[in-house]
């Protein structure tokens, strides 16, 4: 996969296009959102929650509301947050790029959906966020869309999250029926109501099928990497705090709901741990440093889902702190990545190395949001890890397996760590394809802001343990909590492992190349790669599509006629059977002798049309039984009818009698095929027949006259008429003859179009 | 004349000539030949006005007509509404038969032929240039046409 | 090739059809007829009368384009739809004013009758441009096996 190191060519940073600036200034936007979220962070801290909506869709109980609480106020910051440094960096970035402005909506309306997602409080206003961040991710990741790969992959990604939705709508939809409402904050009330219903499984597997397509969770993590072909601001953007962790953000939401079931639990250690070790072995095997990051992020995905399998409170902060270490350390590294790829012209570790002269301030940068990374005290994923030895060592279900698994994913993180900071930056500087120089402000302003925030937060933990993780977890976990950050928890069992893990993860980098070899024939071994699985489900689609097109669609009308009429056959005469058949009539129908005449003459002329060789015999005999439909129209009560059905036979043969002589003889009655007559008069038989039963089915039940009795009543009284028939057609029903006549007209009018123009195309000839 | 008004069970004989009708329309609808197919949509607009004309039950009584001195009928009438639908029908039935005819015809002096199979404009027999959405290199090709 | 007596007859067959057409649209409220069955006899008696003497003595007789006839028809039965809704009732709802004929009678005057006459207008002005335009694009080799 190293070949995804070539992503868009980004313009060079300094001297700018005049209406890029422009663009540049949508970075207030998420500014002005974040001073917005920040300043209802006192009464969230305070324990309060907010809501907004107004109505959608009565009809269907759908509204456009809003709720706030910690765990979507966290997020609300981190999107907001990070957004206003990746817009100031995607200025530089990607500033002179000539089509900065269409970048620049895509990432507006990505942001927007995101923060609509997580703040949404109907479960249907959060699958339509949910969607539009799925086809706004779609159109960044393939934004470089001139590159077949980049297009693959935004297709990927599109439709492996975008099935996922799909799935999550059922299970939300099936969790509204059994909770009885629409809301999320009325939903997770009801965890016992939707625990014990029979549908708690259901529900479990597809909202679990949404969170785990889109956050990349085994088996299917492979869109992550592949989604890399994005633009890095894209990169840095979508994969450390939002688009991927929006399936994080579902398994929190619905955590009061559906959690402490042990489908729950084991579905997620399992999965989580699985994705966590996986993709962390593989992130230490990349040698292109935004691939690395990105399997390290499946890794926190991994890990976060993980630990949200777990009811202690230690497991929940954990993840909660978690959920803010990794989006500073893994925005400002991509943001880092993008900077070493804009001024070294590449991102492959082996041809970098000493850029610390060059980029002093980048390297800082990059120092400080690895070490929180690697979870080095003081930074704030010193704290995040130590939460998670205890949080795993808590999990009674497998403290064992579920604190290996920590340890070894983030030994091997600090293996990672160690990499992205030494081997760029130290050592010497080899021949580079650009000659390097520090980045502007806006590029590095991003990495310094929030390694910074690593630090500080470290330094200080109590300022976000009170203010945003005390209300999330209480969110999460639907209770009441409170917990102190604390840097230092004095010599127990998680610094120990702390120290393992450091010792481990060096080693490992030591021992990097060994490592890569060794597993590298392990994974030749196992070999699960759900990318070719992908390539494989499309291509099976394809050719089903294909295949499906060339038997419908082969360009003959015939072919197209009898596969609606066999549509008909087999759904009409399904019905009729599925509805226990029809009863036949239990004596031969009484019809006077005149009926019978008639019903012969109709039939003998029908037969009779279809063995006519010659066009005149045709139209008589169609005209014969059009006259007999005439009769028995008259035999029946109805005159009007009649009257206008003789009129229209006359007319018909009139034109008729015009057209026809212009047409070529009828040369043989065109059955194509071996059996082709065969075949077509079975279709023909089997039409009629499902007709016939059809009929006799309708009339053998009750009938309803009111609407009929309706009209004699009142045709009289309100309509001053005494032809019924009449009165409907201009008075009760006049708005469809009205349409009709309009039809008439204009069968008319186009007629007469139709024939001068074939007129004077044939003068031409 | 008692046989007129006693008679109760016709449904089923308009059943069968709908289905007759249909049969013959269906089977003139599926040749390759224009003009055959002509015949079989006259035959279908018949077929499809007797399904709603019986739909409606069916008396040899007297057509929906109120007498000069009532204000509704004294006896039971024809029923109305099925009457009114068929009669539109049938008037834009002959409005549709006489522009697929003009169609036809206009077909017959571009094409040179009233042999649908022969008529491939919009579909052509031969390979569709363009390549399915997707990546071109992982997906087959879909054959068309035979 | 049309004989003389064919044509004076058609002729005469023409003018009672066309007034046994009108006289189907008058009654047709209260007895068998109405505006489609009426227009049908009409264009039906115009096409005789084509056959006898040519669309171009149909279309001297008519005086007017017959697609106008069929757009005028429209606009009738739009006004009468018009009509109600300008009283303040929905589109198309039948309006009624009964003339006073002495004795007791009265004769009813309705929107539904304008109606009826907008359907009249519009199903002969659609058949007969048809039929018309068919006709005058008739060529010599149009011949039936």
């Amino acid at each position: 996969m190293g070949e995804a190191a070539t992503t868009a060519n980004p313009a060079a940073p300094g001297a700018d296009a005049p209406a890029s600036a422009a663009w540049r200034l949508l970075a207030v936007v998420p500014l002005a959102a974040l001073i917005g979220f920040v300043s209802l962070l006192p009464a969230i801290t305070a324990g309060e929650t907010l809501s907004v909506g107004w109505a959608w869709v009565p009809g269907l109980d759908v509204r456009l509301s809003f709720y706030v609480d910690g765990l979507s106020l966290l997020f609300a910051l981190l999107i907001s947050g990070i957004g206003f440094f990746i817009f100031l960096y995607a200025g530089s970035y990607l500033g002179r790029h000539p089509r900065f402005g269409r970048f620049s909506i895509y990432l507006l309306a990505f942001m927007g959906s995101m923060l609509g997602l997580v703040l949404a409080d109907n479960i249907i206003t959060l699958f339509v966020f949910w969607e539009l961040t799925t086809l706004t991710s779609y159109l960044l990741i393939g934004f470089d869309h001139t590159q077949a790969k980049a297009r693959r992959n935004a297709l990927q990604a599109l439709l492996v999250t975008g099935i996922g939705g799909l799935a999550l709508l059922a299970g939300l939809i099936l969790m509204a029926i059994v909770g009885g409402s629409f809301e999320l904050s009325q939903l997770i009330a009801q965890g016992d109501a939707i625990r014990e219903h029979a549908l708690h499984l259901p529900i479990l597997i597809l909202v679990l099928a949404g969170a785990f397509t889109k956050s990349a969770q085994f088996p299917f993590h492979f869109w992550l990497p592949n989604a890399m072909a994005a633009p890095t601001p894209v990169s840095a953007y979508l994969h450390s705090a939002t688009m991927v962790k929006a399936g994080v953000y579902l398994l929190a939401r619905m955590h009061p709901a559906l959690g402490d079931s042990d489908w729950w639990t084991w579905t997620l250690l399992i999965a989580g741990a699985v994705t966590a070790v996986w993709a962390s072995l593989l992130a230490i095997r990349q040698s292109d440093l935004k691939l690395m990051l990105a399997y390290t992020t499946l890794m926190a995905l991994g890990t976060l889902v993980m630990f949200l399998g777990a009811e202690n409170y230690y497991a929940i902060a954990a993840a909660v702190t978690f959920i803010l270490v990794h989006s500073f350390y893994k925005a400002a590294l991509f943001m880092v990545v993008g900077i070493i790829d804009h001024e070294a012209g590449t991102r492959e570790i082996d041809r970098l190395g000493g850029l610390r002269g060059a980029l002093p301030i980048t390297f800082a940068a990059a120092l400080a949001a690895a070490f929180s990374m690697a979870g080095f005290p003081p930074f704030l994923g010193f704290i995040g890890k130590e939460l998670k030895y205890e949080g795993a060592l808590a999990i009674s279900e497998a403290p064992i397996f579920m604190t290996t698994a920590a340890v070894t994913a983030n030994a091997l993180m600090v293996a990672v760590a160690l990499v992205v900071v030494i081997r760029p930056f130290l050592g010497t500087r080899p021949d580079l394809p650009k000659v390097p120089h520090e980045a502007p402000v806006a590029m590095w302003l991003g990495p310094v802001v929030l390694a910074a925030c690593g630090i500080i937060f470290g330094v200080a933990p109590g300022a976000i343990g009170n203010a945003l993780v005390d209300p999330t977890v209480e969110a999460i976990l639907y209770s009441p909590q409170n917990i102190e950050l604390k840097l230092w928890h004095g010599i127990n069992l998680p610094l120990a492992l702390s120290v393992v893990t450091v010792t481990l993860g060096a080693f490992f980098f030591v021992m990097r190349r060994r490592l890569i070899r060794w597993t590298g024939a392990w994974l030749d071994f196992v070999r699960i790669t759900g990318d070719a699985a992908y390539d494989r489900a499309v291509a099976a689609m394809m050719a089903f599509a294909a295949w499906q097109t060339d038997l419908l669609q082969g360009g003959r009308q015939r072919i197209y006629l009898a596969t609606t009429l066999i549509t008909f056959i087999v759904l009409v005469g399904g019905t009729l059977i599925a509805f226990g058949g029809v009863a036949m009539p239990a004596a031969w129908p009484s019809a006077p002798l005149p009926v019978w005449g008639i019903a012969a003459l109709i039939v003998a002329g029908a037969l009779a049309t279809t063995q006519m060789r010659s066009r005149i015999g045709a139209l008589a005999a169609v005209g014969s039984a059009g006259t007999g439909v005439a009769l028995l129209f008259l035999a029946f009560g109805a005159p009007d009818v009649a009257m206008t059905q003789f009129m229209i036979e006359t007319l018909s043969v009139v034109i008729a009698a015009l057209i026809l002589p212009r047409l070529p003889a009828m040369a043989g009655r065109g059955h194509p095929g071996r059996h082709g007559r065969l075949r077509d008069a079975a279709i023909a038989v089997a039409c009629g027949t499902v007709v016939t039963l059809l009929v006799i089915a309708v009339t053998a039940g009750p009938f309803d006259r009111s609407l009929t009795g309706f009209f004699e009543i009142a045709s009289v009284p309100d309509a001053f008429g005494r032809n019924i028939v009449n009165v409907i057609l201009v008075d009760f029903r006049a708005i469809d003859t009205f349409g009709e006549i309009a039809v008439v007209a204009i069968a008319g009018l186009a007629s007469v179009a139709l024939i001068r123009q074939t007129m004077t195309s044939r003068r031409d000839r | 004349m008692t046989a007129w008004t006693d008679a109760v069970s016709m449904e089923p004989v308009l059943a069968v000539v709908a289905g007759v009708l249909t049969a013959a329309a269906v089977y003139l609808m599926l040749s390759r030949n224009l003009v055959r197919f002509l015949f079989g949509l006259m035959l279908l607009s018949n077929a499809v006005n007797i399904v709603i004309f019986a739909s409606g039950r069916l008396t040899l009584v007297a057509p929906p007509l109120i007498p000069g001195d009532a204000v509704a009928p004294a006896a039971t009438v024809a029923n109305a509404l099925p009457q009114a639908l068929i009669l539109t029908a049938i008037v834009i039935g002959f409005g549709l038969l006489s522009f697929v005819m003009v169609l036809v015809w206009r077909a017959y002096v571009s094409l040179g032929t009233v042999d649908t199979d022969a008529m491939r404009e919009a579909e052509p027999v031969e390979e569709d240039a363009d390549p399915p959405p997707g990546d071109p290199a992982s997906v087959p090709s879909p054959a068309r046409g035979s | 090739m049309q004989s003389l007596i064919l044509r004076t007859a058609t002729r005469l067959v023409v003018a009672l059809m066309l007034i046994f057409s009108l006289f189907l649209l008058w009654r047709g409220h209260n007895l068998p007829g109405g505006g489609f069955i009426g227009s049908l006899v009409a264009a039906t008696a115009f096409a005789l009368y084509s056959m006898a003497d040519g669309p171009a003595a149909v279309r001297r007789a008519l005086r007017i384009d017959p697609r106008l006839i069929a757009v005028i028809g429209l606009m009738t039965a739009l006004i009468a739809g018009l009509w109600a809704a300008l009283a303040g009732v929905p589109f198309l709802t039948g309006l009624w004013n009964k003339i006073p004929l002495g004795e007791g009678a009265e004769l009813p005057l309705g929107t539904p009758l304008l109606f009826d006459i907008g359907v009249y207008l519009t199903v002969l002005g659609g058949v007969l441009s048809l039929l018309l335009a068919l006709e005058e694009s008739e060529v010599d080799d149009d011949r039936l096996d």
